[in-house]
């Protein structure tokens, strides 16, 4: 099965040095590897730079910001083959960012042929 | 209950545990085994009730699953009706007679349902359908809600089960102690809604009680570790007492002036043990310490020759892992107990804030101002808890109390 594990963060974290975790985040993608189950992962630029887009008859309307004004945005993801949620979670857990962060996990749907 | 409803809730569990590890698919399984059971229901009242009857449901409701999976067609189960098949292969129908054993496969399914993925009142109802056999109609009448919300409620963790990938397995050994507490949790909160039923005139609904410590033997018999062996105690040691909680005139008698003659040997002996077993251990948890308060009540002759102070200890050493209002209040009462009246009620009146909607620091706290002579304060606290009251029985009981305070 495939899982998305979105990374809900905020951005000012004072007590979090960047070059520190960076260096998690290179020793986990490293772990990922090696088990062979990554299938993508990003991280997201700041919320500053978000702009979200709706149809409403018939025309776009743009606003600047997110989707949400939250206290922990979407900062980044991975999309992980997994054999269920319990392999899922057991990875979510060891990304860097939960340690202060949320990660949500969701399977992705598969549409019957 | 008639007997054949009795024997399919009896066997239930450990059958769907065993085809739901076959099909993964916990639907499917329940449908096989409605099926078999319908079968049953209609064979064993011509041709007698088979010797082994667990061994019988399984290999009906078995081959109902082959079908059931065949019709489906479907890529991934040609590996599953494999694996059925090749169980199927070694027996023959009288089998069914003699020494045949349905596979235990209950711990699995009692870790998925009570994954914390879903709600706990998903849990909660998910386990008494699956491992208990109580059907919707039951799950409703005991927690006294609509078999229109119970049975949704099931249907959606189903999905949810399916949807989200959890899995039919048993925690690996890192991931038992995460997932451990939300199954003696969900046993737990089972046996608490029969002890003490809110809005409910019946103070205990044994059903549930029963069904709560066959779970925990089950999980004792399955899964050795402390914490299980102590909420197993923790129950056994409650039930033992529950034909001194209530007699035909009173239908609440508290604590101290329960018979204690009345309390179960037997039982009381068999959670001793458990608790032996689990201190062995050396881990430290929660349901063992509340066993071994228990354990205290159950050993002491009378109210008064309770051992209170080692009773403050054990909630000191509770209050050190869960620091909560409600085990501090506990162990302010185990003080006044123990003789300690004044310090006990400094304590008490402490905790107003946090517990000021909680039903019992209102008897509790109206309890001990009524044994220090404040009789005014002592009329207040109690009318509270009567308000706060949502079971029947114990609000005539805190009236009862009331009156005699007024007098």
């Amino acid at each position: 099965m495939q899982f998305l594990a979105l990374i809900y963060a905020g951005e000012d974290q004072d007590d979090v040095d960047i070059e520190t975790l960076m260096a998690q985040y290179q020793e986990f993608d490293r772990q990922l590897g090696a088990a062979d189950i990554l299938l993508g992962g990003n991280a997201l630029e700041a919320i500053s730079t978000a702009t979200s887009v709706r149809v409403r008859n018939g025309k776009p309307e743009l606003t600047d910001g997110p989707f949400a004004e939250t206290k922990e945005q979407l900062g980044g993801y991975y999309l992980l083959e997994c054999k269920d949620l319990d392999e899922a979670l057991e990875w979510a857990a060891k990304i860097p960012s939960a340690r202060y962060g949320t990660i949500e996990v969701r399977p992705v749907m598969v549409f019957d042929q | 209950m008639d007997r054949l409803a009795r024997i399919f809730r009896a066997e239930s569990g450990q059958v769907l545990a065993s085809l739901v590890y076959f099909s993964r698919d916990l639907q499917l399984a329940e449908d096989a085994l409605q099926d078999a059971c319908e079968q049953a229901s209609h064979k064993w009242p011509i041709q007698g009730i088979p010797e082994n009857t667990g061994a019988w449901l399984h290999l009906v409701a078995k081959r109902k699953l082959i079908d059931k999976l065949r019709q489906q067609q479907s890529q991934q189960n040609k590996h599953k009706l494999q694996l059925i098949e090749q169980s199927l292969y070694m027996l023959t129908d009288t089998v069914a007679e003699t020494d045949y054993e349905v596979p235990d496969e209950r711990l699995r399914l009692i870790f998925t349902c009570c994954h914390p993925a879903l709600n706990e009142a998903a849990q909660v109802a998910l386990t008494l359908r699956t491992l208990c056999g109580l059907d919707v109609r039951e799950i409703a009448r005991a927690y006294l809600t609509s078999e229109v919300a119970i049975g949704q409620r099931i249907t959606r963790a189903k999905k949810k089960i399916r949807d989200a990938g959890i899995s039919y397995e048993i925690p690996s050994y890192e991931q038992l102690d995460i997932r451990l507490p939300a199954v003696l949790k969900v046993i737990y909160l089972i046996y608490n809604e029969s002890y003490s039923a809110y809005e409910g005139q019946s103070l205990t609904r044994h059903d549930l009680a029963s069904e709560a410590i066959r779970l925990s033997l089950l999980m004792v018999k399955l899964i050795p570790n402390p914490e299980v062996l102590g909420l197993a105690a923790l129950m056994l040691f409650h039930d033992a007492r529950l034909l001194s909680r209530s007699s035909d005139i009173e239908p609440y008698i508290p604590l101290e002036q329960q018979n204690r003659a009345l309390w179960k040997q037997a039982q009381i002996e068999q959670a001793n043990a458990f608790i032996q077993q689990a201190l062995e251990y050396k881990q430290r948890g929660p349901y063992q310490i509340q066993a071994a308060i228990s354990a205290l009540h159950s050993q002491a002759k009378s109210w008064e020759a309770t051992d209170w102070r080692q009773i403050q200890l054990l909630y000191m050493s509770l209050f050190q892992l869960h620091p909560s209002p409600v085990v501090a209040l506990n162990l302010a009462i185990a003080k006044a107990n123990g003789g300690q009246l004044k310090q006990a009620y400094k304590d008490i009146v402490a905790l107003s804030e946090d517990l000021n909607q909680y039903q019992p620091y209102h008897a509790a706290r109206g309890e001990l101002e009524s044994r220090l002579n404040f009789q005014e304060q002592a009329i207040c606290s109690i009318s509270k808890a009567i308000n706060l009251s949502r079971n029947g029985i114990e609000r005539d009981f805190l009236i009862k109390k009331r009156v005699l305070l007024l007098k």
